[in-house]
This record gives structure tokens, C-alpha cells and sequence, in this order.
């Protein structure tokens, strides 16, 4: 297997994969579509981004973070019990719920605070929609002294009330989004707002790989620890992978798991939120049932209507209820690269009790797809085979979800 | 020679400045559309810009994002509004329209498709606001394949080798965004404005409009001092968002509005000093 262990981010570079473009592009897909007032603070961003990367002390900052604030690495635990429950491939787990905050966000948000710094910029924005992104946002506000302000619609609000309590305590302010379908891409068009408004003193954090030209490049470049550490701890127990799972929301802990083992030859799966079935109108899963499209700033994959126009998405989890995917999957789809499948939202359940039950460990709602998936799939894989699925964060915060589905009260 | 070159040179002829008013199209109903179209004409407008709906109207503030939703829970499309602008060419064959809006429901009907019909209706220009330039390439051939001209935003913070770049893609004329902010904002700082657009208008050729955050008559005559063209939006959309379920309220509310828009702009025509 060949692959890449080298730890800085521009070394990736030397990929013989070389998506985007200079202009943003992945393919067909990606690229900077913006208001006009947006075009400088991104071109900003990018000149920015492509110096510091370059930059040691740059990288050494964040790897200290990554290490010393985030908790990297993570362990890639090997899931026994599950393993022989399912009787097929070995599975493995990197555990990014582990990750300061309980989800693999705050590795893309530390990297984009730091920028942010660096920039000047002394306020913080950031949309949210299971409020994983909000407080791993709210977090590294805090840890670098800026201000910082969470879009998150009113229908997550509810959905996630844990959180909005987490980020109040981090001393970020939640700004409830009541437009359109009030949740998450409704929350980004909130954000990009304010972006418009304050673009002299703000930063937008992102958080996933979607949005304009830089940022899906950036969010993965800060994601691929994620995929290097599995690399190197695969290497460390001598072991090959052969299929790696990940979630997909906006794509981000999927990219980042998979993106260095792009020119490898490793199997890799990424899982949408089917809600109530691909078959209804109920499901997030642009990947499987979307049209091209541009939205938020790229071209990409899209649930909409005949007239193009965006519509209201489903899934039991917040964090994956969001019609567009990040461009790069959209390329990574059609070149063949990733096998995008789904899963409803009850099996999405089933999945959170089975892992919790036979592993001790409570995944979040958007993970437990990833899981279910990955247990079919593992399933007819052959024994001695390696599956690696990404543990893209805890389920500590779905707790009441789940409770009222089931008809408990807590 | 484009009917909105015509219209501008006929306004430079009598030392006129431009009144471009904006409306989204469907809002509250396509039928009120047509009538308000007829009213702006009625009321000063030289130019009218007609909103294309989007879900998701992230340029836009909380007025127009409502005049949107408002427009959508018609399931306004892209076919109603060229159907709007075939029943308004009946009787208006002089006044430019240029459709506003996002690009995907373009996308969506497909460039050939909607540039063709959108030429056959009567539109004249098409401004996609999340479009720059780097991406239209494709985008602007095809409208000029059907005699539509492209306009583009230019913004505070547009670097004067850009706006020159951007002006080599655009036609018709070139919108100044007068402020770092969403449409309908409150923030104009009108003497900042004054300074830009003077700077500016040395360094294109096409005529130049500003707009976002002008509400008023006097607001638009100072601004008009160094555009060829103001825009009026966000003043018009909260009108006949608070009359809606009143027709001719609506109409005798925007008379009302836009009137002294274009006395004041003409003030100086009437009173025979030179502009
Ligand atoms: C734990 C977890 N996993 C996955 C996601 C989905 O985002 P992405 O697809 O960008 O990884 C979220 C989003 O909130 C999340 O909280």
C-alpha cells in the first residue's frame, strides 16, 4: 500500500490527485459562487491560506493544538465484541468522539481560528446545525479570545438544546435563525449574511466542506489528520485497510478520513441520512437522490425542486439535515472514487443501541449511520479484511432525542 | 442598439438620471406584479428590475427574503415570470426589464432554455447575484446569443483592476452596491458612497447605477450627482409587503413613494439651473 505519512499539510501536494483547481474546481463541481462583496475577504482568505500552510510555524501551532488542546491522536480502537457479533470483517473505530468537545469539528475549527488570528480578525461567526460546529466554534473562541457569534435554526434549537446551553457557556452568543425551513443551510445563509455585513472585522468559520472556494479545500486539509493517523496506526499493528465509513453531512469527517487514502487502494463508503426511507420525500441524501445544482457559494449535488428551488431535508439527525454535500464528494462520486449509500433513520437508531450496548460506546445519531451501514457491509466482507469506520463523535447530546422518540422522559 | 442603451441615452439627452425600481416578481401574487409594474412606470421608473425568487436569498435582507417566500408559496417559477413579462410588454414596449435573481433556478431550466424564453418574453438583462464574473463565462455567451446583456455588482470593497475586468464581461450597465451589506440595510454612509462613485465613474465606460439602502428622495438626488442611475428596492418591497391584501393601496402607497423620488431627481430640470 502506498501511502502518504508525511504530517504536513502541503505535502499533500505531491498527490497524484490533485482536486481543486487553482480556481477552486473540483471537475465540473466547487468554484466561488458569491455576491461581489465576498470576492476580496475570500481572496483574502485563500492568499492566506496557501502562505501559511507552507509555514512551520503555522503547522507547528496547530499540530501543538491538535496534541495538546484537541487531545490527537485519537485512538483507532479495535471493536472486538462487535467484530465477532457481526462475524465478518475485522472492524475498527477511530474515535474522534474523543476529540476535546466530542466530535471530530474542533480539528477544522482550531485550524480555522488560527487563521483567523492571523488575519485579524477579533470576531468570530459560524452556522450550526446539531451544534457540534457551533461549540467546537464557541470553543476555540474562547481558547483564543475572540468573540463569537452561532447561527443555528430555530427548529435545531429545539432539537439541540444541550448545546445552545453548551455555547452560552463558552460566552457565544446563539442568534436563532427563523427563515425558510429554519435549520441548518438556513443557518448558513444567516452567517453568510452577517459575513457580508461585518466582513471587516469577522472571520467565518465554516464547518464542513462546503461554501465557496477556499474553504471545502481548507476544511479537509484541517480534517486529514483524521485519515493520516489511520494510516499510521494501520501501520503500527501491521494491518491493511481495506474499506473505510464515514458519515456524510456536508462531507467533512468523511473527507478527512478518506482524502489520504485517495491514490490508495482502500475502499471507501460514505454513509447519507436516509431518513424515512430514499424512496420518500424524506431524507437528506444528495449524493443518492440530488441534481446539480449551485448552492452556498459551489456547485454541487442538491435537493430541489423543479424550479430549482431548495428543499426542506430529513434526517433523525441534526448534523446530516442539510440538502447540498461538499463539492469534492460530488466529484469523488462521479469519478467513481467513493460508494455513497445511506441509511434511514431507524436503522441509524438501531445502530446507536447496538454500539452502545456491544461496545460501551454511545455514538451521536449522525455517526450511528455511518456505524449501520458499516455493519451490513462488514457483514459480507470477508474475516481478516480491515474496515475502518470513522467515530466522527459521542452521543451524549442526542440523548434526548433518542429518549423522546422512545417515550421516556429524562 | 439595446433597449436599455436607448433608454439611457434618451435620459442623457434630457440631463435625466435613471430611476431603476425593483420589485420581486410574484409578490403577492404574479397578477399584483403586473400591476405594480405599471404603476412605477406610471410613477417615474425608467428601468424595473423583477426578482427572480430563490429559497434561499443569501444577498438579500429580512424584507426581500420574506417578498420571496411570499412569491414562492405561489410556486412562482421562472415560465410565470416571463409570462408576466409577455402580458406587460402588451402595453409597455420601451422600458427595460432586467430579471434579478440567484443562479439556480437558471440552472435548474437550463442557460439556453431560460435566455431563449427570457428573450422571447421581452426581458433585456439578466444580473445573477451570485455569479462573479469568473464563473459566467459560459453563462454570458449564451445571453448574448439571445440579445441579453449581463449586469454586474460591483461592491465597497472591489479593487478599481477589478471593477475594469468586471466591466469588460458586463453590458447594459454596471450596479454599484453602496454599502458592505444585505439589501435593504440602514447603514448608507452616503458621503463615503459620493467619494467611491466618483472614483469609479472615471474608470468604466458603461453607465453606472447604486443602490441598496436608499430609501428616500434626497438620498437618491445626492447619489445622483455621480451615478447614472439609483435603485430603489427594499422601500417598494416593504410597501406592498404591508399592503398586500390591498391592491389599490399598494399601487396609491408606491405613487406616493416614488413621485418625489422623480421630482426630486428632475428638480433641477424643472427649476432650469443646469445639472
Ligand atoms: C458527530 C457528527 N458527525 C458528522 C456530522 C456531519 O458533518 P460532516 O459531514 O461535515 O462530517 C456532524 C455535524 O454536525 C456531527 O456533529
Amino acid at each position: 500500500m502506498k501511502t502518504n505519512q508525511n504530517k504536513n499539510l502541503n505535502d499533500f501536494n505531491l498527490m497524484k490527485y490533485g482536486y481543486p483547481d487553482e480556481n477552486g474546481h473540483y471537475g465540473i463541481f466547487g468554484g466561488t459562487f458569491v455576491a461581489e462583496t465576498l470576492i476580496e475577504p475570500l481572496t483574502d482568505l485563500r492568499n492566506m491560506y496557501y502562505d501559511l500552510k507552507k509555514d512551520t510555524d503555522f503547522l507547528h501551532e496547530l499540530y501543538s493544538e491538535y496534541k495538546n488542546y484537541v487531545g490527537r491522536p485519537t485512538p483507532l480502537y479495535f471493536a472486538e465484541r462487535l467484530t465477532e457479533k457481526i462475524n465478518g470483517a475485522n472492524i475498527f473505530l477511530k474515535r474522534e468522539d474523543l476529540c476535546h468537545t466530542g466530535a471530530h469539528k474542533i480539528n477544522n475549527t482550531i485550524g480555522q481560528a488560527i487563521l483567523a488570528k492571523k488575519m485579524g480578525k477579533t470576531r468570530i461567526i459560524a452556522e450550526t446545525g446539531a451544534g457540534q460546529h457551533g461549540v467546537a466554534s464557541a470553543t476555540v473562541a474562547a481558547r483564543l479570545g475572540m468573540e463569537c457569534v452561532v447561527f443555528m435554526g430555530e427548529q435545531d434549537i429545539y432539537r439541540q438544546s444541550q448545546n445552545v446551553y453548551r455555547m452560552k457557556l463558552l460566552g457565544a452568543e446563539v442568534v436563532p435563525v427563523t427563515s425558510g425551513s429554519k435549520t441548518l443551510k438556513d443557518a448558513l445563509n444567516e452567517a453568510l449574511r452577517d459575513w457580508v455585513t461585518n466582513v471587516d472585522n469577522t472571520f467565518y468559520i465554516i464547518g464542513t466542506v462546503a461554501g465557496p472556494s477556499p474553504y471545502p479545500e481548507l476544511v479537509r486539509d484541517f480534517q486529514a489528520i483524521i485519515g493520516r493517523e489511520v494510516i499510521e496506526q494501520m501501520e503500527n499493528i501491521d494491518k491493511k485497510v481495506d474499506a473505510l465509513v464515514a458519515c456524510v453531512g456536508g462531507g467533512s469527517n468523511a473527507i478527512g478520513l478518506f482524502y489520504p487514502f485517495i491514490d490508495c487502494d482502500s475502499k471507501m463508503y460514505g454513509v447519507e441520512a436516509a431518513g424515512d426511507g430514499l424512496e420518500t420525500e424524506k431524507h437528506s441524501a444528495p449524493l443518492n437522490k440530488g441534481k446539480i445544482g449551485v448552492l452556498h457559494g459551489n456547485r454541487t449535488y442538491l435537493l430541489e425542486d423543479e424550479n430549482g428551488q431548495i428543499i426542506e431535508t430529513h434526517s433523525i439527525s441534526a448534523g446530516l439535515d442539510y440538502p447540498g454535500v461538499g463539492p469534492e464528494h460530488a466529484l469523488l462520486k462521479d469519478l467513481g472514487r467513493v460508494h455513497y449509500a445511506s441509511a434511514t433513520d431507524q436503522e441509524a437508531l438501531k445502530a446507536f443501541h447496538e454500539l452502545s450496548r456491544v461496545e460501551g460506546i454511545i455514538p451521536a445519531l449522525e455517526t450511528s449511520h455511518a456505524v449501520a451501514y458499516s455493519m451490513k457491509l462488514a457483514a459480507k466482507m470477508k474475516k481478516g479484511e480491515n474496515i475502518v469506520i470513522n467515530l466522527s463523535g459521542r452521543g451524549d447530546k442526542d440523548l434526548n432525542t433518542v429518549a423522546r422518540i422512545e417515550g421516556i422522559e429524562i | 442598439m439595446s433597449r436599455i442603451s436607448k433608454k439611457f441615452e434618451a435620459l442623457r439627452n434630457d440631463s435625466k438620471t435613471c430611476l431603476i425600481s425593483y420589485i420581486t416578481a410574484g409578490d403577492p401574487s404574479i397578477e399584483n406584479s403586473l400591476d405594480i409594474m405599471q404603476t412605477l412606470v406610471n410613477s417615474g421608473t425608467d428601468i424595473i428590475e423583477l426578482g427572480v425568487p430563490f429559497s434561499d436569498p443569501m444577498a438579500d435582507g429580512p424584507t426581500i427574503q420574506r417578498a420571496c417566500e411570499r412569491a414562492l408559496s405561489k410556486n412562482t417559477s421562472c415560465l410565470d415570470i416571463f409570462e408576466l413579462v409577455r402580458d406587460f410588454r402588451k402595453h409597455d414596449i420601451s422600458t427595460p426589464i432586467v430579471l434579478m435573481g440567484y443562479l439556480n433556478p437558471i440552472e435548474r431550466m437550463g442557460y439556453e432554455a431560460f435566455a431563449k424564453s427570457a428573450s422571447q418574453s421581452g426581458v433585456d438583462a439578466i444580473l445573477v447575484v451570485d455569479l462573479p464574473h469568473e464563473e459566467a463565462k459560459e453563462v454570458i455567451s449564451i445571453f448574448k446569443k439571445y440579445n441579453l446583456e449581463s449586469i454586474f455588482l460591483i461592491a465597497p470593497n472591489t479593487k478599481i483592476d477589478r471593477i475594469q475586468e468586471i466591466s469588460k464581461y458586463a453590458s447594459g450597465f454596471l450596479y454599484y452596491v453602496s454599502l458592505k451589506g444585505v439589501t435593504g440595510a440602514t447603514t448608507l454612509d452616503i458621503k463615503k458612497t459620493e467619494e467611491q462613485l466618483k472614483v469609479i465613474k472615471k474608470s468604466i465606460n458603461l453607465p453606472l447605477a447604486v443602490g441598496f439602502g436608499i430609501k428616500d428622495a434626497n438620498t437618491a438626488k445626492i447619489l445622483s450627482k455621480n451615478a447614472d442611475a439609483v435603485v430603489i428596492g427594499s422601500a417598494i418591497v416593504n410597501i406592498i409587503e404591508k399592503e398586500q391584501d390591498n391592491k389599490s393601496k399598494t399601487n396609491s402607497d408606491i405613487v406616493n413613494l416614488m413621485s418625489p423620488i422623480r421630482l426630486k431627481l428632475d428638480e433641477n430640470l424643472i427649476s432650469g439651473e443646469k445639472p
